[in-house]
């Protein structure tokens, strides 16, 4: 009697021998499975792109001063004077002539069209310093120049320029008090920055007539806690100031939960619900396997088979149907949208963030599981019933 | 339907088969349900809106204030025939997700632009008379445990007092309901006093948010927004007014792409779907082709044994597909209640219907083919071959 691993393995090559004559139901578990798997990578896709956008958004040592209690960039403000005084607070590192590698910025919105739709969106300008690269060294001009200082000149972000329309250069973009005309399209790493406008300071709080400030973002001495935590005793000691710190990652980290969990919340429920129902077509494909070579099944028990290797045999057959499905459900959405650009609104920030959808080999890995699990579960129950196929009445039936 | 017993057995001839397939088809209609409510959610009471009203707000944003006098100026454009206005007060009550809106107004006349907020004489009263005041939608003082009379404490993250804190605390007079349940999304907020607002902050003093305005007739909209915005043109605070249906719909044209998501899913599901349905009765139909036979020989027309097979596919698609909608029509709302923003979540008849269509359609495309070669069956080989 040959041993319950060559019968396992002579079955399932039995078995995976003659799916070509049930091509037409195996298909079914095929097409289901990739059309789960597919919508899920694409819609975790979207997720995992704006994760790894905002996530790689700012330094470790580089630190945001918002006003006390404020939640975000927007809802702050700062006066000169405070502004001045936090530039001086200990922990904020300097350059070579003794001043602080630190900067005022002005944040506010103003309404830009988004391609394709005609119609406007909350865009984010930010008020800063020519030389911002002091502070933000990994921003670069990629196209034209930077502003220069007193101008209405704007650059704009790459992920801006793809998504809204008229912002390329020597257009007039709206930012207040009229249009200002964009000199340059810039790069921060593919980080949510590339969502924005950026001009100069001085122009934008005198177009505005406002002397205040939204935010100091500043450049710590280094990472690690001890220098964070002399900063913020110094801030928040000062009674002269009313005003929170913190590392530019965990803000970034704070402002895109909702938006995320969101999308995240959306691509599994739908992957779910999907899920199911692909399991249904493939409950229905192999009992139907199973039932048409009912009189095979019952011969190769008679002849001596257990019900082990029928079972194990069943189930292979529908994981690496359901296998198939995943790969080319997971190959069809990582051709068609990794690296598709989409922008939305991000609704804790109220600003456009542009993102690509990124398919991760993690993602992947989770699409080929989730598809390995619908396979098994859609091949036990039929297995089993092959497994206990009557012998004699099942040779006799059809 | 006198052949109805026949489709019926035919139909349950595999129950298993004819289970399954039909599971999957509900759970295809309740994604199918979800996602349409869904996007009512997003597009919630925007028809409905006031087609007679339009918004004021700062020309380069949203986020923009504007003077407080403009509301005067506006007033004395031609066409005009009330004017409120708001602010966003953006604040928070207890942590960040129990998200809800809360706007500083002018109680007699934001009350008056809005008949559809309804609530009680003496709340309303009340309202106008006590300065720290405030009114809250039913939905809101329902999930908080809210009280006429209990105070709310709500803490602002872009408006402090004058004394430096945070916490703003009002006193709960009053609780509206929207005239309709179909627009309740739309005024679920708190609504407190202008006045208090401004005499509380230390500055941005005598700015307001934006204007909504009455025209007095709708058809004049378009030529009464273009004079309210000429009139502050070469202002300091220029403006832009459009129809408050379409300052709605731009905001769900920023949420955007997710809508063609959703659609797109959908698209994908259904693709899914076709094959599967399609292959099961491609199976149902060539395991009765002695069966269908027999029939023909017994007199049935080619016609009568395509619809047979036709009603069959309908018959299938259509049940499964009705009880997957009912699933989705259930389930909306609770889901929605759990959603911030998303009350408004709910199945519409409109919505349904749509679905059932496409529920018919989808039974035409997979029945078809079987229905075909039912019809073109020749009895003899029939019989015989199989």
């Amino acid at each position: 009697m040959a041993s319950v691993i060559q019968q396992i393995g002579a079955v399932t090559r039995m078995n995976l021998a003659t799916v070509p004559a049930r091509l037409g139901t195996s298909l079914v578990i095929v097409v289901g499975i990739a059309g789960v798997v597919g919508v899920m990578v694409a819609l975790l896709a979207m997720a995992a792109g704006f994760k790894q956008t905002l996530a790689s958004t700012g330094r470790a040592d580089r630190a945001l001063v918002l006003r006390a209690g404020s939640l975000d960039e927007l809802g702050s403000i700062l006066g000169v004077e405070q502004a001045r005084l936090v530039m001086e607070a200990p922990g904020i590192r300097r350059d070579q002539g003794g001043n602080p590698l630190a900067v005022g910025e002005k944040y506010v919105l103003t309404d830009v069209v988004k391609r394709g739709t005609g119609s406007p969106a909350n865009v984010v300008v930010r008020g800063t310093l020519p030389e911002v690269t002091r502070i933000r060294p990994e921003f670069r001009i990629v196209e034209g120049r930077m502003f220069r200082t007193g101008l209405r000149e704007v650059v704009v972000g790459r992920g801006a320029h793809d998504q809204f329309s008229g912002v390329n250069i020597g257009d007039g973009v709206d930012v207040r008090d009229g249009p200002w005309t964009v000199v340059g399209t810039f790069t921060t790493g593919g980080d949510v920055h590339e969502s924005e406008l950026w001009v100069d300071d001085s122009a934008l709080r005198d177009a505005m007539r406002s002397a205040y400030f939204s935010t100091v973002v500043l450049q710590l001495e280094d990472a690690t806690p001890a220098t964070l935590q002399k900063l913020k005793d110094h801030l928040t000691q000062d009674p002269r100031l009313a005003v929170s710190v913190q590392r530019e990652p965990d803000y970034y980290a704070s402002r895109s939960q909702a938006l995320n969990g969101f999308i995240t919340g959306l691509g599994y429920a739908v992957a779910v619900i999907m899920g199911i129902g692909a399991l249904f077509g493939a409950l229905n494909t192999m009992y139907a396997a199973v039932s048409s070579r009912t009189v095979e099944i019952a011969t190769l028990r008679a002849i001596g088979f257990g019900g082990l290797p029928v079972v194990v045999s069943v189930l292979v057959e529908s994981m690496i149907l359901a296998l198939v499905g995943g790969v080319v459900g997971a190959a069809i959405a990582y051709l068609v949208f990794n690296g598709y650009s989409v922008a939305t609104m991000n609704f804790q920030t109220f600003s456009q963030v542009a993102f690509d959808f990124k398919v991760t080999p993690a993602l992947l890995q989770q699409a080929l599981v989730w598809s390995c699990l619908l396979g098994a579960l859609g091949g036990l129950f039929p297995a089993i019933r092959a497994a206990r196929l009557p012998i004699v009445d099942a040779l006799r039936a059809q | 339907m006198k052949y109805f017993p026949l489709i019926w057995a035919a139909l349950w001839r595999r129950k298993a088969r004819t289970v399954l397939t039909m599971l999957s088809i509900v759970v295809a209609f309740l994604l199918f349900g979800l996602l349409q409510s869904v996007i009512a959610a997003f597009n919630a009471g925007v028809d409905i809106s006031g087609a007679d009203r339009l918004v004021t707000t700062g020309k380069y944003s949203l986020t923009q204030m504007n003077p407080y006098s403009y509301v005067q100026d506006i007033r004395a454009v031609d066409g005009v025939a009330d004017v409120s206005f708001a602010s966003w007060f953006g604040g928070v009550y207890q942590t960040e997700r129990n998200f809800f809106a809360q706007f500083p107004v002018d109680p007699e006349s934001y009350l008056r632009i809005y008949p559809e907020v309804l609530l009680p004489a003496e709340q309303k009263q009340a309202f106008i008379d006590t300065r720290t005041g405030a009114i809250v939608a039913k939905t809101l003082a329902d999930k908080y445990h809210w009280k006429v009379g209990d105070k709310v404490p709500i803490l602002s993250t872009i408006w402090p007092r004058k004394d430096g804190s945070k916490n703003w605390e009002f006193d709960l007079v009053g609780i509206f309901d929207a005239k309709d349940a179909a627009t309740r999304g739309q005024h679920e907020y708190l609504l407190f006093q202008h006045a208090y607002f401004d005499e509380s902050k230390p500055f941005g003093n005598g700015m307001v948010g934006w204007f909504v305005t009455r025209t007095v007739d709708a058809n004049r909209n378009a030529e009464v927004a273009k004079a309210i915005d000429a009139k502050f043109r070469n202002s300091l605070y220029p403006t832009k007014t459009d129809s408050e249906k379409a300052f709605n719909q731009s905001f769900i044209k920023q949420m955007g792409d997710i809508e063609s998501i959703m659609r797109g899913i959908m698209g994908a599901v259904f693709f899914t779907l076709l094959l599967l349905t399609g292959n099961t009765m491609a199976q149902s139909v060539r395991d009765r082709v002695p069966e269908l036979a027999v029939l023909k020989t017994i007199g049935f027309s080619d016609r009568s044994v395509l619809a047979l097979v036709l009603v069959e596919a309908l018959l299938l698609c259509l049940l499964a597909a009705a009880l997957g909608l009912v699933i989705a029509s259930l389930l909306a709302p609770p889901l929605g209640t759990q959603i911030p923003g998303f009350t408004a979540m709910e199945l519409k008849p409109a919505a349904m219907l749509a679905g059932l269509a496409l529920a018919a359609l989808l039974a035409t495309i997979v029945g078809l083919p079987p229905a075909l070669k039912a019809k073109r069956l020749d009895i003899v080989n029939a019989l015989s071959g199989h």
